[in-house]
């Protein structure tokens, strides 16, 4: 099923963001998004992923198959590796962590806790957590910073393995993944500033 | 929701989980009431129920600002809004896990802190009883409190404004359950009343509690 996104405007904070926002992410297929700082990629991202409402458009075949991946990994520093991970398993019902460990050379971490795990490795971890969830959309929001070349590396196999399964990746990046991958640059997409509506205006 | 039920128990007992908190905090007034109020065993035995169930509803806030911030502040509770579960499960889930860590040991320790505040002896099954039926709601209100104020730094002070008025009708019919137990008189209409309390707050603000969480996340 496709992912597809139409004429989508999204608003921070009460201020347009972006208008007009159109993409359509086939199975199989990647799609990295490009564009400044502030332009907005966090929060169409946050707004594909169903965590805020848009102010207008459609977004059609992510209910429920996204599996998001934000700034932060929402990792427990007092549950060991092992736990975080089998923790999100069990949330999204799927099945073992082994492929996700190995994916992620986080064999040797499993059982020591998170909080001791050096910023890299704790990307990697909550990186790790999309293997386990089983969804077919991966929405990432910078994946790869804190990574290393090498983790770099072993993040876009997870990608690649993943595509071939016939899922799909929506990647905000500023870096090259060295993937098969189309771009798409939100510059042009930038919402015209206009006056916010102030409904405490009148009271105020 | 088992999973989640799990981690946060585990979670609460590890080190730094807070855990014991709102149990010393319990431990602490109770002890210190006689030594302020003078040692008339009289006097005491007045205000026992009273003094336990105000003690309990004041350790039941203390670890409330924690309940969903640590989730916030970790990235947790973005990607647990964006798992299969509900977040009307979400939110359930952590009150019952509140109340696991929180209002059941309280509800515990009760009875032994009742020895030394001289409660009657007829109050000590109605004071179990009450803190039983009671502390359920004092974990769901506190929960839609988090959830209302879980995008603020330092939202402890706003917590607890927001979350002792809805306290007041359950500790009103708590303490006195365990009042009138103590003496001995009928303790049916008030339990009713605050069976009924907590029996809709568990019913229903679990929706709202997801409804402002939905509003905080954006």
């Amino acid at each position: 099923m496709t992912l597809s996104v139409s004429d989508l405007s999204i608003t921070r904070g009460g201020v347009p963001v972006l208008q007009g926002v159109r993409f359509a992410l086939a199975p199989g297929q990647a799609l990295v998004l490009r564009g400044p700082n502030g332009i907005g990629k966090t929060t169409l991202l946050r707004t594909i992923a169903g965590l805020q409402p848009p102010s207008a458009g459609q977004i059609d075949g992510a209910e429920d198959r996204i599996a998001y991946a934000g700034h932060s990994d929402g990792i427990k520093p007092t549950l060991t590796v092992r736990e975080n991970l089998t923790f999100w398993a069990s949330v999204f019902g799927a099945g073992g962590i082994g492929d996700a460990l190995r994916a992620f050379d986080l064999d040797d971490l499993a059982e020591r806790h998170a909080g001791n795990l050096s910023a890299g490795q704790k990307r990697r971890l909550g990186l790790s957590r999309l293997l386990v969830t089983g969804r077919p959309v991966w929405v990432l929001d910078e994946p790869t910073v804190s990574l290393d070349v090498a983790a770099v590396a072993m993040f876009a196999d997870a990608v690649r393995g993943h595509l071939r399964q016939g899922g799909s990746a929506l990647i905000a990046t500023h870096i090259d993944l060295g993937l098969d991958a189309e771009t798409l640059d939100l510059a042009m997409f930038r919402a015209t500033p206009r006056p916010v509506d102030d409904f405490d205006g009148d009271f105020l | 929701m088992i999973a989640l039920l799990l981690r946060d128990l585990k979670l609460a007992f590890r080190a730094g989980g807070g855990f014991g908190l709102g149990l010393a905090f319990f431990l602490i007034v109770t002890v210190l009431v006689p030594f302020s109020v003078g040692p008339q065993s009289s006097l005491l035995a007045t205000i026992a129920p009273g003094v336990l169930w105000l003690g309990a509803l004041l350790a039941c806030l203390l670890s409330l600002d924690r309940l969903l911030a640590l989730d916030w502040e970790d990235g947790s509770l973005d990607l647990l809004a964006t798992a299969p579960l509900p977040l009307e499960a979400v939110v359930t889930i952590k009150a019952l896990a509140h109340w696991i860590t929180t209002g059941l040991p309280l509800v515990l320790a009760a009875p032994v802190l009742g020895v030394l505040l001289n409660l009657p002896l007829p109050g000590f099954s109605w004071l179990v009883i009450s803190l039983l039926t009671g502390t359920p709601a004092l974990s769901v209100i506190g929960t839609f409190g988090a959830a209302l104020t879980v995008g603020l730094k330092r939202g402890g002070l706003l917590l607890s404004l927001l979350v002792l008025p809805l306290n007041v009708p359950t500790l009103i019919f708590g303490a006195e359950v365990a009042r009138r137990g103590a003496v001995g008189m009928e303790t049916s209409t008030p339990l009713l009343l605050l069976a009924g309390i907590t029996a809709a707050t568990v019913a229903l603000l679990p929706f709202a509690s997801a409804a402002v969480l939905r509003v905080n996340l954006r």
